[in-house]
C-alpha cells in the first residue's frame, strides 16, 4: 500500500483534485455533448443520435448570436482592460492606504453588480430623456441604450472593477526602486515599461482581460432586460430555449448551443495559456 | 449526468413500485369499506367516488406541490392561502418566478420523486406538445370550459387568460392622446410624443406576453394566425419611427417614465395600473380593437404526481366559482367566464375592473404556434437589431 503511494508520488496527492474536476467539470460537459447529439421524436418518444442540433447551432440566427456575443465581449473586455489597467495604476500610485482598501472593497462589490438592477439603473439615468442623455447625444447623436453600443457601454460598469481587482496586486508589486535603477542606467520611461514593468505586468493584465472576456461572454440578464432580444446573444438564446415561455421542445438544440460556448472558452484558453507561459518564461530568464 | 439521472429514476421507480404494491394490498383489504380509488388514474371526481372521497384522500396526502406560481400573479397568493385554510393541505411552491419551460423540465427530470410538481400552470405553447406527461382529468364544471380552451382527452384545460392590451400613462404622452389601437401607435402625428416610450414585456422569443403582442400587431396589420410576419414588420416600423423601446416593461420603468406605453397582457397592465394608482400615477388600459388576440394559461396534472388526489382537488378548487372569481380578482379572465355570466355567478366588482372587449377571437393551433415561433426566432433580432 505504502509502496503504491510512493510509486504514485505527486500524482497521489493530486488524484482527489483530478477526481473532483472529472465529476464537477467533466461530467456536465459530457452530458451537454450527449444531449446535444440526441433528439427525441415528439410523437414516437424515440431518442436517436443526430448532428442536426449542432448543425443548426452553427447557422442562421444562432451563428449571428454567437458572433454578436463574441464581438460584444471582445469590445467590452478590451475597453475594460485598458481603462481598468490605467485606473489600477493610478490607485496603486496613490499614498492613501485607506483609500486603496476602500477602492478594493468597492471593486469587489461592483464587479458583482449586474443583471436587471444594473440595467434599470442605466435605463433610469440614460434611457429616455434626461440631462445625461442629452449630454451624450451632443457628442453621439445616434446613441441609444438598447443597441449593441449601448450594451457595450453598460458592461464595463462591472468589468472595470473586475480588472482593477485582478491587476492591483501586481501593480502594487512593482517597486519604486526598479524604476530608479532603470533611470540610473540611463533608461527612458518607455524603456522601463518595455523591458521591466510591461513584462512583469503582462501575466496579470492578460489574466484580467481573460476574466473580463469570460464575464462579458457569460453575462446575459443585463442585455436581456435592455434589448429584448434585438441584440442576439448566445447566452440569451440558450436561456430562451431551455427555460422560456415561448419555444418548447428544443432542449437538445439548447445543449448544442451550450457546447459551442464551451468550445469558445476552450479556444480562448488555448490562446491565453501559451501567451501566459511565454511571459512567465520571460520573467525567469 | 444522463446515466446518473437514469439511475436515480430507476431507484425512484423501485421505491414507487414498492409503495404502489403496499397501497394496493391495503386497498384490497379495505375495499369492503369503500374509498379504494386509485386517484393517479381517476379521470373525474365522480369516477373516484365523489367529491367527499376526493377531499378525504387529498387530506390524507396532506400536501400539494405546485411550481412557478408567483404570489402576485393572477391572485395566486390568495388562492393558495385559501386552499390551505379550507382543506388543511400544505402547498409547496417551487421556483415561483420560473417559466413554462422550467415546469415541463421539472416534470421530466423529477419523475418519481416526492418533490415533483403535482400540477402545472403552463402557456398553451408548452401544454400542446407535452400531453404525454399529463394525466387525463375532467373537473366537475368541465362543460363550462369552452371547447377551444381544453384538450378533448382532459390532458390540459385553460384556467385563466386575457387579451393583449395597451397600457398608457396619459400624463407622460400628452399632448398626444393615449393610443387605443395599433393604428394609433403608427399615427405619424403622435410619433414625437410617443418617442422611445412604447415597450413590451421583453423578448418575444422567450416572453409569452411579448410573443402574443407581436401576434396581435400582426392581426392589426394584415397578418393572421398563419402569418405573424406583419407583426414583426409592425415593430420594425415602430422602431424606425423611434417609438419602440426595447427595455422590458416593469412597474419601475413605468413609474420612472421610461415606458409609459406598454403592450402587455391586460392582467399585467391592470395590475400595474392598480399598484401605480396608490403612488398617484393614473394609468389606463385599452384592448385594441384592430388586433384582438387572447390566450389562456392551462392547468395540467403531472402523470406521475406524488399527490394525485390533492392535485385533483386543487383543480376542482380552481374551477369552482370561488377559484374562477379569484383569478378575476387578479384582473385575469377566468376560462368559465361565459358560463358564469349566464349563471350570474361572476363577482360584480371584479368583473367591472376588466377592460371592455368588442369582437371575438380565434386561438392558434399547435402547428400555427410552432410556425409562428420559428418565424419569430429566426427574424426578430435581424428585423429589429
Amino acid at each position: 500500500m505504502i509502496r503504491l503511494f510512493k510509486k504514485l508520488g505527486a500524482w497521489g496527492a493530486v488524484l482527489p483534485l483530478l477526481g473532483y474536476c472529472a465529476i464537477a467539470l467533466g461530467l456536465p460537459v459530457w452530458a451537454i455533448l450527449w444531449e446535444g447529439l440526441h433528439q427525441t421524436n415528439p410523437t414516437t418518444q424515440q431518442t436517436s443520435v443526430t448532428l442536426a442540433n449542432l448543425t443548426s447551432s452553427w447557422h442562421g440566427i444562432y451563428l449571428t448570436g454567437l458572433l454578436t456575443s463574441l464581438r460584444l465581449s471582445l469590445l467590452s473586455s478590451v475597453i475594460s482592460a485598458v481603462v481598468g489597467l490605467f485606473a489600477a495604476y493610478a490607485i496603486a500610485q496613490s499614498k492613501g492606504r485607506y483609500f486603496k482598501q476602500a477602492v478594493l472593497t468597492a471593486s469587489g462589490v461592483l464587479a458583482n453588480f449586474g443583471g436587471i438592477p444594473l440595467a434599470f439603473c442605466f435605463i433610469a439615468t440614460i434611457g429616455t430623456g434626461g440631462v445625461f442623455l442629452s449630454w451624450i447625444e451632443d457628442v453621439w447623436p445616434s446613441f441609444s441604450l438598447e443597441t449593441f453600443s449601448g450594451v457595450a457601454l453598460v458592461y464595463p460598469y462591472f468589468l472595470v472593477p473586475l480588472m482593477v481587482l485582478t491587476t492591483l496586486p501586481a501593480l502594487d508589486g512593482l517597486r519604486e526602486q526598479w524604476k530608479e535603477a532603470s533611470a540610473n542606467l540611463g533608461g527612458t520611461a518607455w524603456q522601463y515599461w518595455r523591458h521591466v514593468g510591461g513584462p512583469l505586468l503582462l501575466p496579470a493584465a492578460l489574466g484580467g482581460f481573460v476574466l473580463c472576456f469570460g464575464s462579458a461572454f457569460a453575462a446575459y440578464a443585463t442585455a436581456k432586460a435592455l434589448t429584448s432580444g434585438t441584440v442576439p446573444l448566445v447566452t440569451t438564446q440558450i436561456a430562451n430555449i431551455l427555460s422560456g415561455n415561448v419555444i418548447a421542445g428544443e432542449d437538445n438544440l439548447g445543449m448544442a448551443l451550450a457546447f459551442n460556448t464551451i468550445i469558445i472558452c476552450g479556444l480562448m484558453m488555448a490562446v491565453y495559456l501559451p501567451l501566459r507561459q511565454r511571459s512567465a518564461k520571460w520573467l525567469e530568464s | 449526468m444522463h446515466r446518473i439521472a437514469k439511475l436515480a429514476c430507476a431507484a425512484a421507480a423501485v421505491t414507487l413500485a414498492a409503495t404502489a404494491c403496499s397501497s394496493n394490498s391495503s386497498s384490497t383489504s379495505s375495499s369492503g369499506s369503500g374509498s379504494s380509488a386509485n386517484w393517479a388514474t381517476t379521470t373525474s371526481a365522480t369516477a373516484g367516488g365523489g367529491m367527499d372521497a376526493l377531499v378525504a384522500a387529498a387530506k390524507k396526502e396532506g400536501s400539494l406541490n405546485v411550481i412557478t406560481l408567483p404570489r402576485t400573479w393572477a391572485n395566486y397568493g390568495k388562492i393558495m392561502d385559501d386552499f390551505t385554510a379550507k382543506y388543511g393541505i400544505k402547498i409547496t411552491d417551487t421556483n415561483p418566478n420560473g417559466s413554462s419551460g422550467d415546469e415541463i423540465n421539472a416534470i421530466e427530470k423529477e419523475k418519481g420523486l416526492s418533490s415533483a410538481p403535482d400540477v402545472v400552470d403552463v402557456g398553451n405553447s408548452h401544454a400542446l406538445p407535452n400531453t404525454n406527461l399529463f394525466a387525463s382529468y375532467e373537473v366537475a364544471s368541465w362543460s363550462d370550459i369552452p371547447a377551444a380552451l381544453k384538450d378533448a382527452n382532459g390532458k390540459w384545460f385553460g384556467d385563466y387568460g386575457g387579451y393583449i392590451s395597451i397600457g398608457c400613462v396619459a400624463a407622460k404622452v400628452a399632448p398626444a392622446p393615449c393610443p387605443k389601437t395599433f393604428a394609433d401607435l403608427l399615427n405619424s402625428s403622435y410619433a414625437a410624443d410617443y418617442k422611445g416610450k412604447v415597450a413590451m414585456s421583453g423578448d418575444p422569443t422567450s416572453a409569452n406576453a411579448a410573443f402574443s403582442a407581436v401576434w396581435a400587431a400582426a392581426l392589426a396589420s394584415g397578418g393572421s394566425l398563419d402569418d405573424i410576419k406583419p407583426g414583426i414588420t409592425f415593430f420594425s416600423k415602430l422602431k424606425a419611427a423611434g417609438e419602440y423601446n426595447a427595455v422590458v416593461d416593469t412597474e419601475s420603468t413605468i413609474e420612472a417614465g421610461s415606458t409609459p406605453i406598454t403592450i402587455d397582457w391586460e392582467f399585467n397592465n391592470s395590475q400595474f395600473a392598480s399598484d401605480l394608482k396608490a403612488k398617484g400615477i393614473d394609468m389606463t388600459v385599452a384592448i385594441p380593437t384592430d388586433g384582438l388576440y387572447s390566450a389562456y394559461y392551462d392547468q395540467a396534472i403531472n402523470k406521475w404526481a406524488p399527490h394525485p388526489a390533492a392535485a385533483r382537488l386543487w383543480e376542482e378548487y380552481l374551477y369552482s366559482t370561488i377559484g374562477q372569481n379569484d383569478f378575476m380578482g387578479g384582473f385575469a379572465r377566468p376560462a368559465e367566464f361565459a358560463a358564469m355570466q349566464t349563471a350570474n355567478t361572476l363577482d360584480a366588482t371584479d368583473e367591472k375592473n376588466l377592460p371592455t372587449v368588442s369582437g371575438t377571437v380565434n386561438y392558434p393551433t399547435a402547428a400555427q404556434l410552432t410556425a409562428a415561433q420559428n418565424t419569430i426566432t429566426s427574424s426578430w433580432a435581424s428585423s429589429l437589431g
